[in-house]
């Protein structure tokens, strides 16, 4: 099972006009393992996350997911092969309360939603994993809570909470920590490495202190290119990788 | 043949009238965001315009300028009293705010003019034909409305590609917070644009005048048709309500004229007239479905239409 | 709180219903009770257009077109009973089970076709195209000769049948009205807590998200939009029977328009607002012209549109929410 990758991307290309958002980029993501992609603004990150989950088509090149040929399988069938995403800018159902917003997420995995009649609210099958996936971000004392009104951070673990009731084999996780204090990044960068133990994630992230807290490896993406994948010492001693973020101290830190 | 060849001519001509007034709304969408219900309103607003003016002066020609000016200030009301409250509002209220001020404009006409439809006569300068082809005879007023639009075409190609405001016009509608940015007071260069779109639909509805009655009501038949026209040449391009205009005219005339006929080489003639007469009037909607399902998007698909 | 509040409200309200034919003869304007069942049957409309628009978020500019097909259905099957002659060999009808059936399907039917072809697009285009393809069948009605083109049918042979009922009597036919009304109620009150309706309003606050999750948002939106061209549809028959005619200002494009203000008016993705709207349009419209007598404006009378016009643009840039949510708002209470 760990001898072969989860993810695996081959020469994938894409570029809009003259701009090469991914120039043959290749990655392989292993089971069990949390994978950054890091890189500078404008490296090609979010067009990369895209193509893994089918919003955009690549112009060349492919994407295996366990095995299979997913680069042609639309989005919204992906999640039913385990492959699932959370968004970098916040993306919930704002009039639904929290529990209402993970119990879509249940629904749609359970994969029976033309029910006409029952009140989907007092399903047990729905209810009760909601509250389970709120239970295991923290969120459990906001379940009916609208979620418009509940704080970034809590936004931010609704949204996790959404991803995991997917029950995914594989996260893609696009910034998670996007805009949280630190200790709501500590508190992220903890149940991150506790769901480690179940899920294989592919982590994009800015913040370089829960980049280097939490992958077991690392891989650089400059424009469009990966120049680099190793270990995180691999990573901060590569001088190619110095090169891409001289004077970003943040990574000579951590 | 020549039969055919003066009903594709007839087509063009219709395809001007839809290409003026496609133009204004396509434009206005592209970059403003806003859907205009009562754009058919300031097209019936020329008619009238320029029926009265008309009547008064006694020229054909000042009664035009007369409704080119007229409906240009309407538009400009239009957009200072109601549609710049609607640019930050979603699409259904937009349609619900100008389907409220096509019911004002279309009870304000009749009571100015009443519910008998005005008629304008061709001017007696255009009135006649001219023999365009060996044995065809064509109008000439018709053939002046065809130059018009070709005119007006060639003037929207060139404001929009060779001068500043047309820059500003083809940056404003990727991008209002850059050219806000620029020291443009975007609020005047919306006003004005509205106003050029009223223009040129007051004058498609002046030119329209002598061809159809004016009436009450007008003005929502051709909206429609534009929104045909805009469907299938993509959003927010001129030159996609161009082709489009020229292709729902072309078809929709030739449909009407010639479908019936061509029906009654396979059928029988009663029932032939009648699924013709069905058929035709559908054609126009038939090709846009066609369009739809191969491209979504229209022909000339405009990346940056804010949606 | 909410929830029950509205119950009792709803309960004092269908009570009300009920007795509208007792309160209308208790005053001796009996003849109103027709206007009642045009309240009854646009209010169905509204609701149906309410399940796209509201719930669905989807803004469909043609609801209209499935009102006209149903009552099409109704009266060819009346005419060709009348005629004698037959349709596709089938003889005419007006038996009220067959022909309402059949214009239930029949507008299903064109809902799925034109929402199947409208649904590849999205936002002003979706409105645009809605709005074109209603238009379509409007002239595709006003063409068939044989069915009175633009003059549209008379139903010479009066009201459909139903089997235990007569139809011709106003007040029964007010009460069947109100029976599809409340039952429509009741489905759309229990589709919309159900898991399909959650789905529908979670594709409306965040498409994207719905597909990351997985879902064939298409699918959803389609069968809400047949389901709501279905109920039209019903609409459509039952105010072919009212009427006894049908026309092609059935399917008039200001119809759509009318729908669409009753939907806002009353209070757009509440399960009660289309009924209050519909309510609050067709009261309007025969009252916004009494107002002008009062106001000894009576000459111009027949052009309260120019009030109502005016008046929309005021509701749509000040009135969010519609009669129901101003009400709320009135009252202190944020019901959402």
């Amino acid at each position: 099972m760990s001898d072969s990758p989860v993810l695996q991307i081959v020469d994938l290309r894409k570029s809009f006009g003259a701009l090469s958002a991914s120039d043959n980029v290749n990655l392989e993501i292993n089971a069990g393992e949390i994978h950054a992609v890091i890189g500078p603004n404008g490296a090609g990150k979010t067009t990369l996350v895209a193509q893994i989950c089918g919003q955009l088509r690549p112009d060349a090149g492919t994407i295996h997911f366990n095995g299979q040929d997913i680069t042609a399988v639309p989005q919204e069938k992906r999640p039913a092969l385990g492959l699932v995403r959370s968004f970098q800018i916040t993306s919930i159902f704002p009039d639904f309360t929290a529990l209402e917003n993970v119990m879509m997420a249940v629904q749609l995995h359970s994969g029976h939603s033309f029910h006409f009649f029952a009140d989907a609210g007092k399903e047990p099958t729905l209810t009760g994993p909601a509250l389970d996936f709120l239970r295991v971000v923290g969120l459990e004392d906001a379940a009916g809570n609208a979620a418009y009104a509940l704080s970034h951070g809590q936004q931010r673990r609704l949204e996790l909470a959404m991803a995991l009731a997917l029950q995914p084999k594989m996260l893609v996780l696009d910034e998670p920590m996007a805009g949280m204090g630190t200790e709501e990044t500590n508190h992220v960068i903890a149940l991150l490495s506790q769901l480690k133990e179940s899920v294989t994630m592919m982590l994009v992230e800015h913040d370089m202190d829960a980049v280097f807290a939490l992958a077991d490896r690392i891989s650089v993406l400059v424009y469009g290119q990966i120049i680099a994948t190793g270990s995180p010492d691999e990573i901060r001693n590569n001088a190619k990788v110095r090169e891409a973020y001289l004077g970003d101290e943040s990574l000579a830190d951590a | 043949m020549l039969l055919f060849f003066e009903q594709l001519l007839n087509g063009i001509q219709l395809g001007v009238f839809l290409f003026l007034i496609a133009a204004g709304l396509t434009l206005i969408f592209g970059i403003m965001g806003v859907i205009n219900l009562a754009h058919g309103s300031l097209f019936m607003v020329g008619a009238y315009a320029a029926a009265a003016a008309t009547e008064w002066t006694g020229s054909f020609a000042l009664g035009i300028v007369i409704a080119l000016i007229v409906s240009g200030l309407v538009g400009i009301l239009m957009e200072l009293v109601v549609m710049r409250r609607l640019y930050d509002r979603d699409h259904l209220d937009q349609v619900l705010a100008t389907f409220g001020l096509i019911l004002f404009a279309n009870e304000l006409m009749t009571i100015l003019f009443g519910r008998t439809p005005l008629f304008l006569n061709v001017p007696a300068i255009l009135n006649g034909a001219v023999e365009i082809l060996p044995g065809v005879q064509y109008p000439l007023y018709r053939l002046a409305i065809i130059a018009m639009g070709i005119l007006v075409a060639l003037i929207l190609y060139v404001i929009i590609t060779k001068t500043r405001a047309g820059m500003l016009i083809r940056a404003g509608s990727t991008n209002r917070d850059m050219v806000a940015v620029l020291g443009v007071d975007i609020a005047l260069m919306f006003t004005l644009l509205f106003g050029l779109g009223a223009v040129f639909a007051g004058f498609a509805g002046a030119m329209a005048g002598p061809l159809i009655s004016v009436e009450v009501g007008m003005g929502e038949q051709q909206l429609i048709l534009a929104f045909v026209v805009i469907v299938i040449g993509g959003i927010g391009s001129v030159r996609g309500a161009l082709v489009g205009a020229l292709l729902v005219g072309v078809v929709d005339t030739l449909g009407r004229a010639f479908l019936p006929d061509l029906l009654k080489l396979f059928m029988d003639p009663a029932s032939a007239d009648g699924i013709g007469a069905g058929l035709s009037s559908m054609s126009i909607y038939i090709v846009m479905a066609i369009v739809l399902v191969f491209k979504p998007s229209g022909l000339f698909p405009v990346a940056a239409a804010g949606r | 709180m909410g929830s029950i509040r509205t119950s009792v409200l709803a309960l004092a309200a269908l009570v009300f219903a009920l007795l509208v034919p007792q309160i209308l003869s208790y005053y001796g304007e009996d003849y109103l009770i027709g206007s009642a069942s045009r309240i009854a049957i646009y209010a169905l409309a509204a609701m149906s257009l309410n399940l796209i628009l509201g719930y669905g978020g989807m803004i469909s500019f043609g609801h209209a077109a499935y009102f006209g097909v149903g009552a099409y259905v109704v009266g060819i099957a009346s005419f060709h009973l009348f005629d004698g002659s037959t349709i596709f060999g089938f003889g005419g009808t007006d038996a009220a089970l067959l022909s309402w059936t059949l214009a239930v399907i029949v507008s299903a039917l064109v809902a799925l076709v034109l929402g199947a072809l409208s649904l590849r697009t999205s936002g002003v285009y979706f409105i645009m195209i809605t709005l074109a393809f209603a238009q379509m069948l409007y002239f595709l009605f006003v063409s068939l000769e044989q069915y009175g083109g633009d003059d549209g049918v008379i139903m010479y042979n009066g009201r459909n049948t139903l089997p235990g009922l007569d139809l011709s009597d106003d007040t029964t036919f007010y009460y069947v009205c109100l029976a599809f009304l409340v039952a429509f109620t009741v489905l759309v009150a229990l589709l919309i807590r159900s898991r399909f309706g959650k789905v529908l309003q979670a594709c409306r606050q965040n498409e994207d998200r719905m597909r990351a999750l997985g879902c064939k948002v298409e699918h959803y939106k389609l069968a809400t939009f047949v389901l709501a061209g279905a109920a039209a549809g019903l609409a459509g028959a039952l105010n072919g029977n009212h009427a006894e005619y049908v026309s092609p200002d059935y399917l008039h494009w200001t119809k759509s328009g009318d729908l669409m203000i009753m939907v806002i008016l009353g209070g757009i993705g509440t399960l009660f607002g289309p009924i209050v709207g519909a309510a609050a349009f067709l009261l309007l419209e025969e009252f916004l012209p009494v107002l002008f007598d009062t106001a000894n404006l009576t000459e111009y009378k027949e052009h309260w549109r120019i009030v109502f016009g005016p008046l929309l643009i005021l509701v749509v840039l000040f009135a969010r929410g519609g009669l129901l949510g101003t009400l709320a708002t009135i009252g202190g209470r944020n019901e959402r």
